[in-house]
């Protein structure tokens, strides 16, 4: 298990290196960068880059933000696979549904509890 | 009128060019070396935890490899918005950079930070509507990128 901790901490922190530089470097702002990170995430995957990585690195290369693109390309994949073209539209949600569904309604509930913060 | 392709006076000139270096050396001089390194090691050790929550998952609660990196990605969500809440996160995320908005963290903070901050415009065009600021953009093109995928791979599968 420690193990999976150690590779996940280093590919996980190379993949947001990666996205330091581009702030750095680059000037694009951290939402330009995430759009970027799935749709690199999304075409890695068609291109079968990604899944040796997500097998080698677990939740170093699934926590970030290009595994979420990963998952997308995952599922649709997948849904092609059992219900043909349809599945185009499916697999994605699905497969991240989780994650989507998690971050909205953790989103709005803490959006209710908490009170702004003066900046 | 104003013709903005001419040159400026050599007075302007002067100006303009104290301006730029008034610029320079006060604007925050950004480490290149320790920013990476912060981002490093706050990213790798989000994952990290990630990685643990996946197999104390499997491990202890008897997860299934799904049930686990839902439960993984659902913990770290959860955790995000509570620390947004409580306006730690923004700190993280100043030390860190991209090693905090990179993994799904990031994800979540866009989220809660502006519904948090734009709820008293309302539940619906606030709360509601605001948790997609930076949300949105980041599904419409993810979603958009991966159904061209599934229409190219049902028509060519490889």
């Amino acid at each position: 298990m420690l193990w999976n901790l150690l590779k996940a901490f280093v590919v996980g922190g190379a993949i947001c290196t990666l996205g330091e530089v581009l702030v750095l470097k680059t000037k694009l702002t951290p939402a330009r960068i995430l759009v970027g990170y799935i749709v690199a995430g999304v075409l890695l995957s068609a291109v079968g880059l990604y899944a040796p990585l997500a097998e080698f690195a677990g939740a170093g290369a699934t926590v970030p933000l290009t595994g979420f693109g990963h998952a997308l390309t995952n599922g649709v994949k997948k849904a092609v696979q059992e219900i043909g073209f349809m599945g185009a539209f499916t697999g994605g949600l699905t497969a991240t549904a989780a994650g989507i569904a998690a971050a909205v309604f953790f989103g709005a509930l803490a959006a209710l509890l908490f009170k702004p913060k003066a900046k | 009128m104003f013709d903005k392709n001419a040159k400026p006076s050599p007075q302007r000139q002067r100006q303009l060019d104290r301006y730029k270096q008034l610029v320079e050396r006060l604007s925050p001089n950004s480490d290149m070396g320790k920013g990476l390194f912060r981002a490093y090691w706050v990213g790798g050790a989000i994952c990290a935890f990630g990685q643990f929550l996946q197999e104390a998952g499997k491990m202890w609660l008897g997860m299934n490899n799904t049930a686990a990196s839902t439960f993984c990605s659902t913990v770290l969500v959860l955790l995000t918005a509570l620390l947004t809440g409580i306006g730690v996160w923004d700190k993280i995320g100043q030390y860190a950079g991209a090693g905090a908005f990179v993994p799904i963290t990031g994800f979540a903070n866009a989220m809660v930070s502006p519904a948090i901050e734009f709820r008293r415009e309302g539940l619906v065009l606030g709360l509601g509507a605001k948790l997609f600021t930076i949300a949105g953009p980041v599904l419409v093109w993810g979603i958009s990128t991966s159904v061209v995928v599934g229409i190219i791979y049902a028509i060519w599968p490889w």
